[in-house]
């Protein structure tokens, strides 16, 4: 008998042997939706006091002020920028010190010489001040926001939900998903919370609204 | 009607009995004032971020019950789901394995590195290949696996074992790791200094390479999606992204209970996980991937779908919800008893509480028959499990199946003996009143400590989990025959 057939007979004869228990009702009677839609300002101020008590970096910018955010977040910046191949236009900054490179299979030791990485992103949750990353076009492979040691991540403010319920059901599953809640960060060592291990060591959250 | 043939964990594999029984494991970590001290420091600051953030939502107690229902209801149709997995994991790319057990699992993932032609793997922190051994396999087929969680490697460069299913070096302080660290890491500065912030940035350094030209990743999952396929590992340091994302192969080994059934499941256990385990709102990383995605992560995916005792605990109408445990670790971090003697005296990868009704389920309780007993029933793991696993109630149960084993073995055990002597004793007061002077005598022993920690056979049985107050000079009925003047 194949592994397979064996292990699915055990578990036949397990739920047997247990007297065949029926599966119970799943009670979803938690937090399913937010008390704010999307975008409210009350979620905004949530969102920003999550990811700043993560150390996260956030700057606010209206609609047309996104080149301008970016400027300041990357005024540190030399060298290479890495974009996604669909940054949405008007988000890059002219003049800036460092260039821009258009991510094309570059490979990981190429991804770690860049001095930085801007993206948007797919979804934000408030309450856990986390944002999701699905590999659309204005994001990019999962590699080019994991090597190089800055990510400015451009968060629209409809793209912001109160619970990680609104936050998974706004994603298609499966995509390739990376959910960030403020930089790389460990907690190996007496419990004590250090920021930046291998991931982005600085993460700026450009918030639109 | 018995026919069922669940088969528990191989022996002489893997990771889940210990070479000492727990009252001898403990009564060394007992006497570690530097253990005690490391392990009070961390569990203490865990219980308090942890409820720090348990108590910002107000529907806690409505997660836990959906999270305890969403467990059983997969536990029940757990052969439906896992075909559903497999169908979905192969659409989308994946090759999916079965493994009867820890041989089998690390026979399959030996032969998936070999046919890569690598000789070295980077690996994410995962329990199930520390539960069957499988670095040790591949480093008897020739092949070097590096661990890159931070903890996991201050243990494997330690040359040690983990100790805690979350933080395994909890049992390391600070100044411990940079001692490891400068003994073992190639070219580390030697300024190096204790702070967690210079470690961190050690490792950090230490592994970027090792990273950046791995082929070959092997990998855990904390979740498996079964409609869609889709497998999730929750991390924090970003080695877990870095080892999903840059090899062009990425091998997965996954118990058969990680699995939920939808997508939407998540919502539940992505709140109460990372709230129960490092005490935050979110971890900082959660990847998800599905089969394989052209253009983006590993080319290649393996899953291998391992049982290793698992269907032997699913079994039992009661035992099996061990099954449901999240591997979050709060029971560990709120136990009196993992408190005080760490994790290693528990002599398997699963510590604590969980650990002490999982390991003797996996394993058969014959092999791990110390474990049940290594708890004080205080029921605050029970209190503090985010699936409401009812840890107290199972212990009891396992400790009377280890009881009825001994049973029938038909040789009174010392306790045994030791309880029909006491009733003896204590049915005639002249008996009682003759043995209270006796006990005097044990006044001998213990004389500088106050306590006495091993009596002679048949009551070293007794004394063999715990220690004995030395007896009093005198008895209760002496001082009361002496203040009060015979009038007792």
């Amino acid at each position: 008998m194949s592994a397979r057939e064996e292990v699915l007979g055990r578990i036949r004869a397990a739920n047997a042997a247990a007297g065949h228990p029926a599966p119970p009702t799943v009670p979803r009677d938690y937090h399913r939706e937010g008390t704010h839609p999307a975008g409210a300002p009350e979620l905004l101020d949530l969102f920003r006091d999550r990811l700043v008590d993560y150390k996260a970096t956030v700057l606010d910018a209206p609609a047309d002020g996104v080149a301008e955010a970016v400027r300041t977040a990357l005024a540190d910046a030399t060298g290479n920028v890495v974009v996604p191949p669909g940054l949405p236009d008007g988000w890059w900054p002219d003049g800036l010190a460092a260039s821009r490179l258009t991510d094309d299979r570059l490979s990981p030791a190429e991804l770690d010489t860049a001095a930085a990485v801007l993206t948007g992103c797919a979804s934000a949750c408030a309450t856990t001040g986390t944002i999701a990353l699905d590999g659309s076009p204005d994001q990019g492979r999962r590699a080019i926001t994991l090597v190089p040691d800055v990510h400015v991540c451009v968060v629209r403010a409809e793209q912001v939900v109160q619970t990680v319920p609104e936050m998974l059901a706004a994603l298609e599953p499966t995509r390739p998903i990376t959910f960030v809640s403020g930089p790389s960060a460990t907690s190996d060592i007496e419990l004590e919370r250090v920021e930046g291990v291998h991931g982005p060591r600085t993460l700026i959250v450009v918030l639109v609204a | 009607m018995t026919t069922f043939l669940g088969i528990p964990a191989p022996r002489g594999v893997g990771h889940l009995r210990g070479e000492h029984s727990f009252p001898d494991a403990a009564r060394g970590a007992l006497a570690d004032s530097q253990l005690r001290r490391n392990l009070g420091h961390a569990t203490r600051t865990i219980r308090g971020k942890r409820a720090n953030v348990v108590g910002e939502l107000d529907d806690w107690e409505q997660l836990r019950l959906a999270g305890s229902a969403l467990k059983a209801a997969t536990m029940a149709r757990l052969d439906e789901h896992l075909e559903r997995l497999e169908r979905e994991v192969t659409a989308r790319g994946g090759t999916v394995h079965w493994a009867r057990d820890a041989n089998e699992a690390n026979a399959i993932v030996t032969r998936l590195v070999q046919e890569t032609g690598a000789s070295e793997v980077v690996k994410v922190k995962s329990m199930a290949t520390q539960e069957i051994g499988l670095n040790e396999a591949l480093e008897a087929a020739g092949i070097e696996a590096h661990e890159t969680d931070l903890a996991e490697l201050i243990v494997q460069l330690g040359g040690d074992l983990p100790s805690h299913i979350l933080v395994p070096a909890i049992h390391r302080n600070r100044a411990e790791i940079r001692e490891i660290f400068l003994r073992e890491m190639p070219g580390v500065d030697p300024e190096l200094t204790a702070e967690p912030r210079r470690l961190a940035m050690a490792a950090r350094a230490h592994l970027r390479e090792r990273f950046l030209r791995a082929k070959v990743a092997i990998s855990g999952a904390n979740f498996a999606v079964a409609d869609t396929g889709t497998l999730l590992v929750v991390e924090s340091e970003g080695n877990g992204r870095m080892c999903l994302t840059l090899p062009e192969t990425l091998i997965t080994v996954m118990g058969i209970e990680k699995i939920v059934p939808t997508w939407q499941d998540l919502e539940v256990f992505l709140q109460l996980l990372p709230r129960s385990s490092t005490g935050e709102r979110m971890n900082p990383y959660t990847s998800a991937w599905t089969g394989v995605t052209p253009g983006d992560g590993p080319q290649a995916f393996h899953l291998v779908l391992l049982d290793n005792g698992r269907t032997a605990v699913l079994g039992d109408e009661l035992g099996r919800s061990a099954l449901h445990c999240i591997k979050c670790s709060a029971c560990l971090n709120v136990c009196p008893v993992y408190e005080r003697t760490g994790g290693h005296a528990y002599g398997s990868v699963y510590p604590g509480p969980i650990g002490a009704v999982l390991s003797p389920q996996l394993t058969g309780v014959e092999d791990n028959a110390s474990l049940p007993y290594a708890s004080s029933l205080c029921g605050a793991c029970f209190d503090a499990c985010p699936v409401r696993i009812d840890i107290p109630s199972l212990l009891v149960r396992l400790r009377a199946q280890h009881v009825d084993e001994q049973r029938k073995r038909r040789v009174p055990s010392a306790e045994a003996i030791a309880m029909a002597a006491a009733s003896w004793v204590m049915s005639s007061p002249r008996r009682f009143a003759a043995a209270e002077k006796a006990s005097r005598a044990g006044r001998l022993l213990g004389r500088r400590t106050g306590r006495i920690r091993t009596l002679p056979p048949p009551l070293s049985a007794w004394t063999a989990s715990r220690d004995v107050p030395r007896p009093p000079a005198e008895t209760f009925r002496e001082w009361w025959a002496r203040e009060r003047g015979g009038a007792g």
